[in-house]
Parts: structure tokens; sequence; C-alpha cells
């Protein structure tokens, strides 16, 4: 390891930031004590965040003085640092104001690309910088502004306050009954509106009988990948070892995507029940939130209701009485796509780079900490509770054999009616986007985000279902339908989504390191009419090999939504001529 | 005369198919060793033989029946009755990519004689990504006269970092730091080498793939043009310094040693050395001390008059 002497120290500001995070200063012998100790180096993240809250930046001085009570190297800690967009390791202005620009608020009239403002002159107070999708789809257009300074008034998301969500169920509200009917700063309504009854039949039904509960009711994952949800928590519960983790998985980031956000501003009871009725099934004793870190509501709220349980002893070493142990820990993300994927944000966790570790293992052998652990997107763990208050039976009753329950999508862009809606699986795509106010004319609709794929114009009987459009070559992703009005520039549409795999890549591995590079700079070629020969063919080679070789599904997925939009000739002449075919919307994939 | 006993631990054997033959293979293998055992050729530009992989490149990947992906072969484990296939046109498409992308991205003209003739045998076009394309665009960087970092060359393979690092010399003066295409190897902040934690051992040069990692001297004598692997020679010593005993090769251009090296498959250093090893040959070129001669001594030992 190395022995540098510390360099300067860092100021009266920083050491009071890094001291609420990791401690006091130790003098060397203490400090060889708490070597032998757990390893701290979990506290790297948010001890950055501590930084730059305060002071607007990570400067060398305190990023020595972190490493040196850390333990951790400072070229790594630097590492680390640079792979998050919202910190910043040179000194900037203290208030920075981060713009979507992203495929739903640059449909918006009131958008304007920022004119050559990215970035900021030394000695202005105010920086500007654009962002990827922030999540805040359904009061488009948003922005995200980072203030430092000793106040907590540090992060706030434009407009979240003043417009609240709009939540539409058709069929039972299992998932959003509660949200803007009871407070979610209040455990007594939230008990009041049927909480905390589910954790009650768990601790009663004990964890063979929850386990199989979950398994029966055929609950799958909501977070992409749809994996069973049973299947995962049978897998870490009969786990040889003893020590095992629970995570929920809150770094909501897909382009158009906010149905999670809204569940953890309106509804955050709820995770920390579902979180405890993991923990105890599973048999974890320790839980983590990682909420990203442009969703600050949903993280003091979830923060907050965290806290009231552990008041009412919900949490900790007792809970609920039931002489079982469990805690929940909230983590905050610092901008960056790519955590989302279960294993970066194991990493980001640890203090590491949020880059993807190859599987297997998987994490249920082999996860936080390399220990076995079950990790769950917000909105499955949501469905927990009304499966064991509502049983198994009656919850796959709703929806399809191979899709049971309801399903939360966000509808977003150019739609009257903007907003998460709660759906049984199997309802049409053409009846979900009727409910959202959607033009019969819309030039096109995207389906699952930036990893997703645009419809074809006949893809409205489709039933939306994992199942379904499975079949119908599309995938539902995180849930987001976006609606692109008939006046749409969609060759913006699919440049700007290459641009977000561009800028949301770790690097890691080659193809998505390179290859998101070469299909942005192919697709604005396309665009700009200064297409080469071979384009048409280039794109498909691209999409191939970062299809086939990439480590994780930021790269798998990188080319779905371009290669869809060639395939309906979305992008236009230009591009249709250069993948070889005529314009033929409308034709499926 | 009794025969040695192993002392290796014996291993489980398992099945598997490798392009359609059937081969025996030990529990815990990968599936590169079992494709090398077999005689068929993997590239890799992340993996060495001395250091955990980390199967960032991608270039080594194979089909594996039943998955939706290639898988790296140099970090898959093997598996009863997996079925492995090396020749397939989805093989050879991602491979072929893999490296057409890194050329179109990265000076590789220093590369290993391996990924050179890769290059050829898979075909990659770099230029058909247009005259425009994003490159590395790294400055030189030249902080001493011990070794030079020319990161235009570099292909983040984190061979050094992880030399530098866990597996050889736990120093951890360099990480990757950035994101996505901007990532780039680093010390805190970029700081010069003599400020950093770098301890110059040199075990980032000796694992480096593409000469993006390169001694000064060898450096020079590229940038000059005199660079002539004809005038060349490999001396294999033992270094001088401590009773270790490292294994040195010591590469020569007209009698002047411009690179320092250690054979990997030495059990004491599996290539690696410290700064004493790698550097301190200064002596070997320079003018040799004279001896005093006896009369000088005995004149010197005379009391003064």
């Amino acid at each position: 390891m190395e022995s540098r002497p510390p360099a300067a120290a860092p100021t009266p500001a920083e050491a009071e930031a890094l001291e609420a995070v990791v401690g006091r200063r130790v003098q060397a012998v203490e400090a060889r004590v708490i070597r032998r100790g757990p390893d701290r180096r979990h506290l790297l993240l948010p001890a950055l965040h501590a930084l730059q809250d305060r002071v607007g930046w990570i400067s060398p001085e305190a990023l020595a003085e972190l490493c040196a009570r850390l333990d951790v190297p400072r070229a790594e800690a630097f590492g680390v640092a640079t792979f998050y967009a919202l910190l910043r390791t040179t000194e900037g202005p203290r208030t920075v104001v981060h713009v979507c620009d992203d495929i739903v608020c640059r449909l918006h009239p009131d958008y304007r690309e920022p004119d050559g403002h990215d970035g900021w002159q030394s000695g202005e107070s105010v920086g500007v910088h654009t962002s990827p999708c922030l999540g805040q789809c359904d009061r488009a257009p948003a922005a995200f502004v980072q203030r430092a300074g000793a106040d907590a008034a540090r992060w706030t998301a434009a407009g979240t306050e003043a417009a609240p969500a709009r939540v539409v169920a058709v069929g039972p509200a299992w998932l959003t009954g509660r949200i803007g009917t009871a407070d979610p700063a209040s455990l007594e309504e939230y008990r009041a509106h049927g909480g905390y009854r589910a954790l009650r039949a768990a601790l009663a039904m004990g964890p063979e009988s929850v386990l199989r509960e979950i398994a029966d009711s055929g609950l799958r994952g909501r977070g992409g990948a749809a994996f069973p949800t049973g299947v995962k928590w049978r897998a870490v519960a009969s786990s040889a070892r003893r020590d095992r983790y629970v995570v929920c998985n809150a770094d909501e980031s897909e382009p158009g995507t906010f149905k999670d956000r809204v569940l953890l501003e309106g509804d955050p009871f709820a995770l920390v029940e579902s979180m405890t009725i993991a923990g105890v099934t599973v048999g974890a004793t320790q839980g983590y939130v990682y909420i990203r870190g442009e969703y600050p509501t949903a993280e003091q709220r979830v923060i907050a209701a965290v806290e009231q349980a552990r008041r009412h002893g919900l949490l900790g070493v007792d809970v609920a009485s039931s002489g079982l142990a469990f805690d929940i820990e909230v983590r905050r993300g610092a901008g960056a796509y790519i955590c989302g994927e279960e294993t970066a944000l194991f990493n980001s966790l640890e203090g590491y780079r949020g880059e993807p570790r190859s599987k297997p293992p998987f994490p249920t052998e082999a996860g936080l900490f390399g220990r076995p652990t079950v990790v769950n997107n917000v909105e499955t763990l949501h469905n927990v509770p009304v499966i064991l208050t509502e049983g198994a039976g009656a919850f796959s009753a709703v929806g399809t054999a191979d899709s049971p329950g309801t399903k939360l999508f966000s509808v977003a862009g150019d739609v009257a009616l903007p907003g998460v809606y709660e759906v049984p699986f199997g309802t049409r795509l053409s009846d979900l986007l009727e409910l959202a106010g959607s033009p019969r004319d819309a030039g096109a609709v995207l389906l699952g985000g930036a990893a997703g794929s645009f419809v074809p114009q006949d893809a409205g009987e489709v039933a939306l279902t994992f199942e379904g459009v499975g079949a119908a070559g599309l995938t539902l992703g995180s849930g987001a339908v976006t609606v692109f009005g008939a006046a749409t520039d969609m060759g913006d549409i699919v440049e700007r989504i290459t641009a977000f795999f561009r800028d949301e890549s770790c690097g890691q591995c080659v193809p998505c390191r390179v290859g998101t590079v070469r299909q942005n700079e192919t697709i604005a070629r396309l665009r700009s009419g200064s297409a080469l020969a071979g384009d048409g063919d280039l794109l498909k080679d691209l999409a191939a090999v970062m299809g086939d070789a990439s480590i994780c599904g930021l790269g798998h997925t990188a080319a779905s939504a371009v290669g869809s939009a060639l395939r309906l000739g979305l992008i236009g002449g230009a591009a249709g001529a250069a993948d070889g075919r005529s314009s033929v919307a409308g034709a499926s994939p | 005369m009794s025969s040695p006993v192993p002392v290796a631990i014996p291993r489980r054997k398992v099945a598997v198919r490798l392009d359609g033959v059937e081969r025996s293979a030990a529990e815990g293998s990968t599936i590169l060793e079992v494709c090398r055992g077999a005689g068929v050729e993997v590239p890799t530009i992340c993996w060495a033989p001395t250091i955990t992989p980390v199967n960032a490149c991608r270039v080594c990947v194979v089909e594996l029946e039943g998955s939706r992906t290639l898988v790296p072969a140099c970090s898959r484990r093997v598996a009863e009755g997996m079925e492995i296939r090396t020749g397939g046109e989805r093989v050879q498409a991602s491979r072929r990519m893999v490296l057409e992308l890194l050329a179109s991205s990265v000076d590789l003209s220093r590369a290993e004689a391996d990924i050179l003739r890769w290059l050829e045998e898979y075909g990659v076009d770099p230029e058909r990504h247009g005259p425009q394309r994003a490159r590395l665009s790294e400055p030189v960087r030249r902080h001493d006269e011990l070794y030079v970092r020319d990161y235009d060359r570099c292909v983040l393979c984190y061979k050094c970092v992880d030399a530098c690092g866990t597996e050889a010399q736990h120093t951890f003066a360099i990480a990757v730091a950035g994101r996505g295409f901007d990532a780039r190897i680093s010390t805190e902040y970029d700081v010069a080498l003599p400020d950093s934690a770098c301890v110059y051992c040199g075990n980032c040069i000796g694992v480096c793939p593409t000469g993006a990692l390169i001694f000064t001297r060898e450096f020079d004598l590229r940038a000059s043009g005199r660079f002539d692997p004809e005038a060349q020679s490999v001396t294999t010593t033992v270094c001088p310094y401590c009773g270790v005993g490292c294994n040195l090769e010591l590469h020569t251009q007209d009698e002047v040693i411009f690179r320092v090296t250690s054979p990997e498959d030495h059990e004491v250093t599996e290539g690696h050395l410290c700064i004493k090893g790698r550097f301190g040959f200064e002596y070997a070129g320079g003018p040799r001390q004279q001896r005093p001669k006896e009369t000088d001594l005995a004149a010197d030992a005379r009391p003064p008059a």
C-alpha cells in the first residue's frame, strides 16, 4: 500500500464534511487497529458525496485525507470520483443546473438546445450541464439543481413539489393505491391503509411458506430481465453462507421511466416493509436501498420512512418483536446509468467504480461484498406485500399465466395525460396509449426506453405481457412507453439515444466502449447526409458485436432502438438507403 | 528408487465438447486453457498468464451452447457437458469487430506481434469508420528518464493497473479514471509519476501489450528511427542487487541496454521485478571504475612527512 506523506490539509469545511461520514481523524496507532477491523471502503461514495455537497468539488487535499482514513489508494478513489456525472474533480461554480435534453424533454415546446453552454467559465457562479433523462418525464421539461453549501437545501429537482404525479389504475390498484391517498411521511397513515399487514403475515407464516407463496404467485422481476423472484429468494435462503444481503435497485435511469420514482416518493413505507419481508424470509440482517442521485425527494422520503420504522421497532435488532434482526441503509447514486446494472450497483456500493462484473457467479451466490444477495427492483418489491395480503392465487388471477399481476407503465412524450399507469398484464398497447391520450397519428412509440425498441404501427394489438411483447420481437424493459408526435424529427431522437449510450457506457469492455461511439458517429453521418458507403453494414456489425460480446446488458441493448428505427424507416431516406432497404414504415421487425 | 510424488492437488475431470470433439478437462480450468490444450488458437489481449482475468477486451469470445451471448474464454470455467464452438461466423465477426474497434481508436503499431497478426488474419478495416472518427488523442507523458506513458496506444486492458495493484506490486499508483470512451489509466488528478505513489518497479511496462508503457531509452531509440531489431540481442543474467536472484533479460542494441524484462515463467518473478532489477543498469554501460594502483595505495598509507 502507498505510504506517502499527507498532502496539504483539507479546509475546515472539507474536514467537517468528511468527519460526518467517516468519523474523526485517528492517530497512527489507532489507525492500525481500525485497519484490522472491517473494511470501510464502502463509505467512499458517501464521503465523496459529502465533499461535493459541502464545497462543490473533490479537492486533491480532501481526497488524500479521505483515502488516508479509509485506507483506499488515491488513484483508485480518483477513479471512482471521475466515474460519476454528479461528482467533480475540478473547482467550479457552487451551483450546477443539470438540464435534461433526453428523448422526452426535447419534445417539449419549451425545450431549447443549451446553446454551447455546456460547462462553465471560471468565476461563474452557476454552471449549466446537459443531462440524460432525469426521470421527471411526466412533468417535462426537467432540470435538476445541484447546490453546494453548509445548509441542507442542496439538491432539488425542479418542479417535483409543484406538480403531483398523475397515477392511473385500471383494475386493482395494488401498487399505486396509497399514492396520493396516504401521507408518505406518516407511518400511522401507512398502517391505516393496510400497511404492515403483510409483514405480520410473513412472520406468522414463516420463511418457508413465504417462499412458497412468492413462487406460487409467479412474480417476475420488473427491472427488465423478468427473472422469477421466488427462484431468486429461494437461492439466497438456501445458501450455505449465513451472511446475506437484500438490495433494492432504485437506480431508475432508463430514459422515459419514472414509475419507481413515483413509488418511492408516494409510498416509501411499502418499500421498507417489502425489504423487511425479504430480509426475514431469506435470512438477511442488512438491506441497502440504492437510489439514483437525481431523486432527492425520493431519497429523503425513504430515509424518513426507514427512521420511523426503526423508531417503531419495525427495523433493527428485533423486527416487530419477532426476535429477527433486519435494518436498512439508504445509499445515493451519483449519476451513472450503468449502476442500475445489478453487479455495477454492488461495486458502486462497495466503493469501487460502477463497472459490471462478469456473470457467473450470479448475485444469489456472490453479490454485495461477495455474499449471497437478493437484488430486486423497486416495483418488484412493492408486489411482495400484495401477494402476502391478497394471496398468491388472487395475485396470479390477474394478468396471464406467464405474466401474473399488474404492471406499471411510465407513459410520456406527446400524450395528453403523461403519468404512471397501473394496468393488469395483458392490456393491449393501443388501450394503454388511448388511456394516456396518445394521438392516433403518433409518429412513433418507443417501448422499454433507450434499451427498448420502436414498435411497428400495427403493434397496437400486442398484449403487454413478457411473453406477448417477446413474441413480437419487442421487450417491456422498464415499462417505459414514450410517444413521439407525427411532427417529431425521429432522426434527432435516434441520435440522442445513441449519444446516451456513448455517454453512459462504463468503458470497461471494448465492444461497448468503442462500439457506442461508432454507432453514435454513424447515425450522425446518416442524418447529416455524409453517410459512407458501408454505413448500413457497419451499423449491423456494431449491433452484432455489442449484442454478442459486451459484458453486460447496457452493451447488449445499445443497438436495439437504433435497429428498430432503421427497420421501421424512422430515420428517413438517407438512412433507409444506407441500410440497403426502402423505408418500410409499419413492417414487422 | 521411488518416483517423485506429485504435489499438486488432483482435480476431477469434466467432459466438454470443443468444436464437436469430446475433451476431458480438469474441473475449474477455463475454456481458454482447454482450447490451448487442444491446440485451438484463441486470441487474447487483456489476458496474461500471471494475472487474474478481467475479461474486458472480449477478443477471446467463444460460442457456448445455451448461452444467449458469446462468453469470454479467458474467464469462463468449464462445466460438465459444455458445448463450445470457436469457429462459427458469430465468433469470427465479434473478434474481427473487437480488433477493428481497437484499431480504429488506438495506435496499435507497436502492439505485440500476435495482435498485429490477428489484425491481418481477421481482416479488420479501421478506415471504414471514417476519417472523422474519435480517437484517444492522448499526449505522450514523459515525467522522468525511466519510462514513458504513451496512452495513445492504450487499449485499457487493465493489466498495468492490476500489476501495480493486487496482482503483483500492491502499490496502487494508477487506476482507471473517467468513464466510457473517456476512460484512461491515470494517477490521482493525473499528477506526474514522481508525485504519485509509483515506486518505479516497471511491472506495468512488463505487462503492457501495445507499447503504451515503454522504457525511455527504447522510446527515444524508436523516435530517432535508429531502432533496429537486427542489431539487437537479449542477454539472460541474474540481478546483482540482492539475494532473491531474479532472472533478468537485458535487451540491448549496440551494447546499450534499452529494456529489461524477466521471464513470465520464472518461478520467483513471474515476469515482475523491482526498481533495481528493472532500471538499475546505468553502471553496465558506463565507464568502468579504474582500480587504484598498488603504488598509489602504498603512497597513501605512508605517514605524512
